[in-house]
């Protein structure tokens, strides 16, 4: 009998181990993930790139990362703070933190970071173009000190991912990849950091296969379900969806405009769709004597703000939206997504249309017959970004304004655009930062060596030049504020831009997970968790 | 013959040249690859710095005379694009395009010469009309158009075949290959036939009108008068004079889909030269189109060369000495 009952223990014990395999089985899940383009490198300070920091993002991590609301959320950094000097900021960092390779993450590792990437050949030195000097505190503070007060700087931290100094110094990797080398960067195809995935194998434009961390500190405070993740760029729009459709891969994240209708009928797919943190916009010369290729001669029709009036008038942004974005933008009337700080509904109101109004303006400026002048306009950066031009030729053509359409590459576009060449063109912005001084040193700011880089319209305006530089010093976060509507304002009376929408993005995936857009188009594969079926 | 060799590799020198130098002149109208390499921040005096450590702002002559010293000395540079070096970028991306290919090519002349000598044979059959039918979609749909409805039809709807790719690889030092795995070679079928296919309607249509005109010759009436058996007439003596032209086209279709395979390996994702150019023409990255650019022209001249060599083998009249040469 005794014999009997031990072949039951068994047999149980047996059919337990069994399911507990079973378990831990369903329990390993991978995430087959593709994209329109590969990350450019992995070495997170060498390219500055959406792409490129959406796959770094995975291993590495930066001090401070944001949430989809736009707030900071504490990363490797659990807090910070302005120091008496309003010159000099402090980080506290997380303790325990350990690198993928086993050491572990403290002050010196933040303070080469920041070395790394201020050397000439990082991408990412723009972001860090006040800061003075990196020191360490004790093992786990650091501060930094701004050549002069910076009360954003912070906010300039989230795409700054953290290597370890050993790593680097071992690998030869302490600097980013000089393109005068004739030799490769180890940091270029092997990576090192703190974050929730590790780097299993790198094919670069076929196949990135990552594996769980399974020493991640946040465990517990994430899902992290995802066992093994698996990128895999797809340039062809339509062979990505079929990738998609025929259960090759469980999450595209960039789905093209046209196929989210399409997508959202299918029974095992889901959409997310959100806004994404950038701008439509056409820009014009608004302070050369003469346009370079208008057929009026002898004065500039954009340097009187009754044409910019009329064009913002005449603009149908709905009709944009409705018959070019399919549904996908959300029309704007200023270049400032909806997170952004100094964000007012009121800025962003949408013009009204009203093409009379906007004819009998161009006759008051003295264009009653029209003019005629080029459109520039890149075709492979934005979403539909050639549509929208052919639209707008369209509907400007309805008050007589005769816009001669060159679309091109984004290659040739943007230079056109850094020279200030183009008399009147599209362009749309991000906001990294979250904060609207960024529009208005790029964009607003008369050109100089520091600022307005991308304003190709010479708009010049000393005053508020003057309002644009105080910010960065006002450590007053409400008189600072104060300043920026100012500045909104002044810019919407000038009638600078004329805004068309902010752009929205679209994710398609397997009904088994939900990734819901982030305004910077970065997923975080740490966030997602697996439905139970 | 020797003689007939070194002249023909030092064609080839001066043509790999002319084509460098081209392309190196166009390039200009590319784009500027800075505005793609930094980030929006970057600001002007960056931007120039980055230039003028790249050398782009030296004139056309001596970038050009830079890249050739280079290639002399087996350096072919950094890609701006990936930081890593070009030369080791084309030898990874290689395999895949040369399986793709070779295996496309195979399935193009084999298919073609069949289908060509029964469509000319059986000239009124059902079976020949419906393949010369068939061939004209062939020649007139686009490529991309063909490897799209495929993916439809094999991977979205039946699920046989994946949808890009080239699946599980083996490899053998730097050589790759997809053909000892089962994936690799599921993945191979649909861009090897999307490929293929309008080389392969186009060796069928050639081989049957050749053919055609051979079976009303004289010489072979006077070969049915002999009483030479209708098989031999055919296949000895026909076809072998219809080979020629067929081998010449063949031979330089075998260059276009090696140099070419542009939109199939886009539609396909597969991961060869051709997909490499096409990312590397937008981000502008100039050493690596300079390089494929020159590896384009150097299979051409090589096929050439082979193919001309292969006149030797089929046609008896080339081997004397004399008057082939004054070709």
């Amino acid at each position: 009998m005794l014999g009997r009952a031990g072949l039951w223990a068994a047999a149980a014990a047996a059919f337990l181990a069994a399911t507990a395999l079973a378990l831990s089985a369903a329990d390993a899940r991978s995430l087959r993930w593709a994209r329109s383009g590969d990350a450019l490198t992995l070495d997170p300070h060498a390219q500055n790139e959406g792409p490129t920091t959406n796959v770094n993002r995975q291993v590495y991590e930066p001090l401070v990362d944001r949430d989809r609301s736009g707030a900071l959320v504490p990363t490797l950094a659990l807090s910070w703070r302005i120091t008496e000097d309003p010159s000099v900021w402090e980080f506290k960092l997380r303790q325990g933190v350990k690198f993928h390779n086993g050491n572990a993450f403290d002050a010196d590792d933040v303070v080469f970071t920041f070395e790394r990437a201020r050397q000439p050949t990082s991408d990412f030195k723009g972001y860090l173009t006040s800061v003075e000097s990196v020191t360490k505190v004790d093992s786990h503070t650091v501060r930094i000190r701004t050549k002069g007060p910076n009360p954003i700087l912070v906010q300039n931290l989230t795409y700054l991912f953290m290597m370890d100094k050993e790593w680097s110094e071992a690998n030869n990797a302490a600097k980013p990849q000089d393109f005068k080398n004739k030799e490769e960067n180890f940091a270029v195809r092997n990576a090192n950091g703190t974050g929730p995935f590790a780097l299993v194998s790198r094919e670069p434009d076929v196949r990135t296969v990552f594996k769980r961390n399974d020493l991640y500190w946040g465990r517990g405070e994430v899902p992290l379900e995802v066992t093994e993740l698996v990128l895999t760029p797809i340039k062809a729009d339509a062979t990505r969806i079929a990738a998609l459709l025929s259960g090759e891969i469980d999450f595209v994240q960039d789905v093209p405009v046209q196929d989210v209708e399409r997508l959202k009928s299918s029974p095992n797919l889901s959409i997310t769709t959100g806004p994404e943190n950038r701008t439509i916009f056409f820009g014009m010369d608004v302070g050369s004597p003469q346009l370079k290729s208008s057929d009026v001669k002898g004065r500039n029709p954009f340097a009187d703000v009754r044409v910019r009036q009329a064009m913002n008038m005449a603009i149908n942004r709905e009709a944009i939206q409705r018959v070019v974005m399919r549904g996908q933008s959300v029309p704007a009337g200023a270049i400032v997504p909806p997170f952004v700080n100094g964000y007012t509904g009121e800025i962003d109101a949408v013009p009204r249309l009203d093409v009379a109004k906007a004819k009998a303006l161009l006759a008051e400026a003295g264009y009653a017959g029209g003019f005629s002048v080029s459109l520039h306009c890149p075709n492979d950066r934005y979403l539909n970004d050639e549509a929208i031009c052919q639209a707008a030729v369209g509907m400007l053509g309805q008050i007589g304004i005769k816009a001669n359409l060159v679309a091109q590459s984004k290659s040739l576009h943007f230079p056109l655009i850094q020279k200030a060449e183009a008399d009147f063109y599209l362009l749309g912005w991000g906001v990294p930062p979250y904060d609207s001084e960024y529009v208005f040193s790029y964009l607003y700011h008369t050109r100089t060596d520091k600022f307005g880089g991308w304003n190709a319209t010479r708009y010049s305006n000393a005053e508020v030049d003057r309002l644009i530089e105080g910010l960065s010093a006002e450590t007053d976060l409400a008189r600072r504020n104060a300043a920026i509507a100012a500045i909104w304002r002044q810019v919407a009376k000038d009638q600078l831009y004329v805004a068309i929408h902010h752009q929205v993005l679209a994710h398609a995936m397997k009904n088994f997970i939900d990734i819901p857009v982030h305004p910077d188009n970065q997923v975080s594969f740490k966030l997602v968790a697996f439905r139970k079926s | 013959m020797i003689a007939y060799i070194l002249r023909s590799l030092a064609q080839a020198i001066v043509v790999m040249l002319a084509v460098a130098l081209i392309a190196f002149a166009m390039f200009r109208f590319v784009g500027d690859p800075i505005a793609t390499m930094v980030g929006q921040e970057a600001s002007v005096a960056e931007r120039g710095e980055i230039a003028e450590r790249l050398g782009l702002n030296d004139p056309v002559v001596v970038q050009f005379g830079r890249f050739v010293l280079g290639i002399a000395r087996g350096e072919f540079g950094m890609s701006y694009r990936q930081g890593r070096p070009v030369a080791e970028l084309l030898a990874e991306r290689l395999p895949a395009t040369v399986e793709l290919a070779v295996l496309s090519s195979a399935m193009a002349l084999a298919l073609g010469v069949a289908l060509g000598i029964y469509a000319a044979i059986n000239r009124r059959g059902i079976l020949a009309n419906a393949a010369m039918a068939l061939s004209l979609i062939g020649v007139s749909l686009p490529t991309f158009l063909i490897g799209i409805g495929l993916i439809y039809l094999f991977a979205v709807e039946l699920r046989w075949l994946p949808s890009f790719g080239r699946g599980e690889v083996v490899k053998f030092g730097w050589w790759s290959t997809g053909l000892l795995t089962d994936s690799g070679r599921k993945s191979l079928i649909m861009p090897a036939l999307t490929l293929g296919f309008y080389q392969l309607t186009l060796i069928m249509r050639l081989v049957r009108a050749e053919m055609l005109e051979a079976l009303r010759s004289d010489y072979v009436k006077f070969a049915r008068a002999r009483g030479i058996p209708e098989r031999s007439i055919r296949f000895r003596h026909a076809l072998r004079n219809t080979m020629i032209p067929v081998t010449t086209i063949a031979g330089l279709q075998l260059g276009s889909v090696v140099a070419f395979a542009i939109v199939t390996e886009s539609v396909f994702q597969w991961p060869g030269l051709g997909a490499l150019f096409v990312q590397a023409v937008q981000f502008v990255d100039i050493p690596v189109m300079a390089a494929y650019l020159m590896f384009v022209a150097l299979v051409f001249v090589t096929v050439n060369l082979a193919v001309d060599l292969l006149y030797f083998v089929l046609d008896p009249r080339l081997r004397g000495n004399g008057p082939a040469f004054a070709r």
